[in-house]
């Protein structure tokens, strides 16, 4: 897996073209208050020279590091116990990901049983699916590091308002 | 006086009213048998010590594989084998199978259970599937599954005896922890602390399975079992609704402070220690007040559940220090006076001594330098804040706020020590204990809670200390004085139980895979050999038929596999992390294997 994202990343270095992951072509081509659109209409990461992180990124990474890195590890990263994300959505579409965290999955074999959770009945997760997605897309085609993003655009009015709707507050 | 006489009249009780005290009367003897370890925590004491010598720090440099058993299981594998006579009994993680082993047949597999159990509590166990291991009396072995089913299985055949479901896996609550035995009683607590589980520790007959208490962390003082009067925290009596009356509203029905940890006995005073875990959520602005009783030392009557003392270490939790860690009963002269000690190594890297008949604080010190959310515990009886840690702003992520990044705290939410349990020598008179070197970022935020999901509410990252490249050490402590009397380097956090022996050798397990040991005196490194996968299990020692033998599970997996398995985050660094911050899988892999040691014949 780890062998033919390595191998994808040089093609496509070689080839000059645009990266693909599992949702297609991650370039931003819009915006809508602060929140980033490719060109089929997926959310996704925008990140300026300078470094700073469109809003939803910043709230994926903090998202990922409170629900999601007790199985799946650090940054996306993996652990010996859950796959490392940032390699799934390589090849994994967004609608796949939203299908998968809603609704969880089963990996059953001999030696080992992989259970991912249904999370579509948990707030916490459900109301920042496409904050965890751009983060987690924003990985997968390293345009952010391991790290914590150092700058970040302002939180926009419309993530609050729709934040407070999802969670009922 | 009058407490006194309340002990006495109470001990007077329980022997004319307990018919089967025997099996408590056979545990205490086997406990003591050092051919033998026939429960998880090696004896009631905690204190994993052995007195076997056939190895010994001349000797066991030359220390060979004796023979290996894969448990057929890749998962995070805690905890070790028990020996009872003849049979040694091996547990794996989810789904949690026993094997009965032939020592006289090289091993030959006598039996194996293999419980049904719903996968979908898999997810629900917050990290990694692990299970501590089984107990052993009155011919039964006791299992304590992930969907919390206490078992009891009949030792010769593997049968099961009766069964009993301690709690509910669609509220998050699981089992990973061991049972323990005590008198006629299985005594089990339950995990789920990041589900927003309240936590409790429960006691079933051992004959039947039936339930004769249950104690809650938290909840009115029915619930707690908790006497306003007669139950004391340093000293005083706790008063009326203490398990209440520092939570806003009712959140105290989704605390935490679940019981995940290790069991401790003294059969003298009739009690019973342990520590309860961290409040749910990880947000402390949410939970305003000092959470009662999470985070706290627990000595409990056995008959009756009833608390004797409670001391909470972490009031207010703000960083995910569970206090679920063991508590080891040792005697020790402290300012010149005999007194019967519990020792303790809490995740919040504070080493605790207290007198355990009544609980009071004797020592309390850092036993990592790198400590340094607080600057200490105010040990002034007269102050009124007696007993309570001092936290600094700079560290407190409740005074920081919600939204915040609290950065550089030390230890990280994986504590100083976690559940790896640490050994005592009585010959040396030291603590054997094995430590995680890690701090952390942390940043609470708002959150809302679901019955049967994840109910955290920070966000956190790890790497070492600043300017080190070191995760663990492995240390020797003075609990007399609360010192460090020598410290090992490990690349890594140690997250393996460690083993003392009367031949002067320690033996712990990293999480690269080795199985090491050390001089008891020097920690001089004397052996060491990488098993299969990383070591999260404890060192077990046993004799048969004249050979001493070490035995260890690795299979890494559990917190350090998940945090560590990739590596840390480097701040200052993109990807190819190196030193500190290199990733376990690096090092290991997946893996479930026993590996037994003896000197080559």
């Amino acid at each position: 897996m780890r062998k033919s994202f390595v191998a994808a990343v040089i093609l496509v270095a070689l080839a000059g073209a645009a990266f693909a992951d599992g949702s297609g072509d991650p370039t931003a081509v819009r915006s809508e208050d602060g929140k980033y659109y490719d060109k089929d209409g997926n959310p996704t990461y925008k990140v300026q020279a300078d470094g700073t992180v469109d809003w939803y990124t910043y709230s994926g990474y903090r998202r990922y590091h409170s629900e999601c890195h007790v199985c799946h590890g650090p940054d996306g990263e993996g652990s010996t116990y859950a796959p490392a994300l940032k390699n799934s959505l390589n090849t994994m579409s967004y609608a796949d990901f939203l299908g998968v965290v809603a609704s969880g999955r089963k990996n059953v074999s001999a030696s080992q049983e992989s259970v991912m959770p249904a999370l579509g009945d948990n707030p916490n997760v459900a109301c920042y699916m496409d904050d965890l997605f751009v983060y987690l897309r924003a990985r997968a085609n390293d345009a952010v590091g391991r790290v914590r993003p150092a700058k970040r655009e302002p939180k926009p009015e419309a993530f609050d308002k729709a934040e407070a709707s999802c969670l009922g507050q | 006086m009058r407490h006194v006489l309340t002990t006495f009249c109470l001990g007077a009780a329980v022997v004319f009213t307990s018919g089967a005290a025997r099996a408590n009367d056979e545990l205490i003897k086997l406990q003591q048998d050092p051919k033998q370890w026939v429960m998880p925590t090696g004896n009631y004491a905690n204190q994993r010590y052995s007195q076997l010598k056939q190895i010994t720090a001349d000797n066991v440099g030359k220390l060979q594989v004796a023979w290996t058993f894969s448990t057929g299981v890749l998962r995070g594998h805690e905890g070790g084998p028990l020996i009872v006579g003849n049979v040694m009994y091996v547990h794996t993680p989810f789904p949690n199978n026993v094997y009965a082993l032939d020592l006289n047949a090289d091993g030959k597999i006598l039996w194996k259970y293999e419980p049904k159990q719903d996968p979908n509590v898999i997810p629900v166990m917050c990290c990694d599937t692990v299970n501590r291991g089984p107990s052993y009396a009155d011919g039964k072995i006791f299992l304590h599954q992930a969907d919390t089913t206490l078992v009891a299985l009949d030792a010769k055949t593997g049968k099961v005896v009766w069964e009993v479901k301690n709690g509910d896996p669609a509220k998050g609550e699981t089992g990973t922890s061991s049972p323990m035995v005590f008198k006629d009683k299985v005594v089990v607590g339950i995990s789920g602390g990041e589900f927003g589980v309240r936590g409790s520790v429960t006691a079933y007959n051992l004959k039947d399975g039936k339930r004769v208490w249950r104690g809650y962390s938290m909840g009115p003082d029915s619930d707690t079992l908790t006497d306003p009067q007669k139950t004391t925290n340093l000293g005083k009596p706790v008063g009326p609704n203490s398990g209440t009356n520092t939570w806003q509203g009712e959140q105290w029905k989704i605390g935490g402070g679940t019981t995940w940890g290790w069991y401790s006995y003294d059969p003298e005073l009739n009690l019973m220690y342990y520590g309860s875990g961290n409040p749910s959520t990880w947000n402390p602005k949410q939970r305003p007040g000092d959470n009662r009783w999470s985070m706290t030392i627990w000595a409990r009557d056995v008959d009756t559940g009833q608390a004797r003392w409670v001391y909470q270490m972490t009031p207010h939790d703000e960083w995910d220090y569970d206090g679920v860690n063991e508590m080891i009963l040792a005697d020790q002269q402290i300012g010149g006076q005999n007194r019967k000690t519990l020792v303790h190594f809490d995740r919040n890297g504070l080493g605790y001594t207290l007198d355990r008949t009544n609980g009071e604080l004797l020592v309390a010190q850092k036993y990592d330098p790198a400590v340094n959310w607080t600057s200490g515990v105010d040990m002034d009886k007269n102050s009124p804040t007696y007993g309570r840690p001092k936290v600094l702003d700079q560290y407190s992520t409740d005074k920081q706020g919600e939204d915040v990044n609290t950065k550089n705290i030390c230890p990280a939410a994986l504590g100083t020590k976690d559940e790896q349990p640490a050994a005592y020598s009585p010959e040396t008179g030291l603590f054997y204990v094995p430590t995680n070197h890690v701090c952390m970022d942390y940043e609470p935020f708002r959150v809302r809670y679901t019955a049967g999901q994840p109910y955290v509410g920070a966000t956190l990252s790890m790497y070492p200390p600043q300017g080190e490249q070191h995760m663990g050490n492995f240390i020797a402590w003075d609990a007399k004085t609360g010192k460090i009397v020598w410290s090992n380097k490990e690349q890594f956090s140690v997250w393996s139980g460690a083993l003392a022996t009367a031949g002067g050798v320690v033996f712990y397990g990293t999480l690269e895979g080795y199985l090491k040991a050390v001089d008891a005196k020097t920690g001089k490194e004397l052996y060491k050999f990488k098993t299969p996968s990383g070591i999260i299990g404890n060192v077990t020692t046993y004799e048969n038929n004249g050979r001493q033998y070490i035995a260890i599970l690795s299979g890494v997996g559990g917190w350090a596999g998940i945090g560590l398995a990739a590596g840390l985050t480097d701040p200052t660094a993109g990807l190819g992390a190196v030193g500190g911050y290199a990733g376990l899988r690096n090092y290991t892999s997946l893996g479930g294997t026993l590996t037994v040691f003896a000197l080559p014949q």
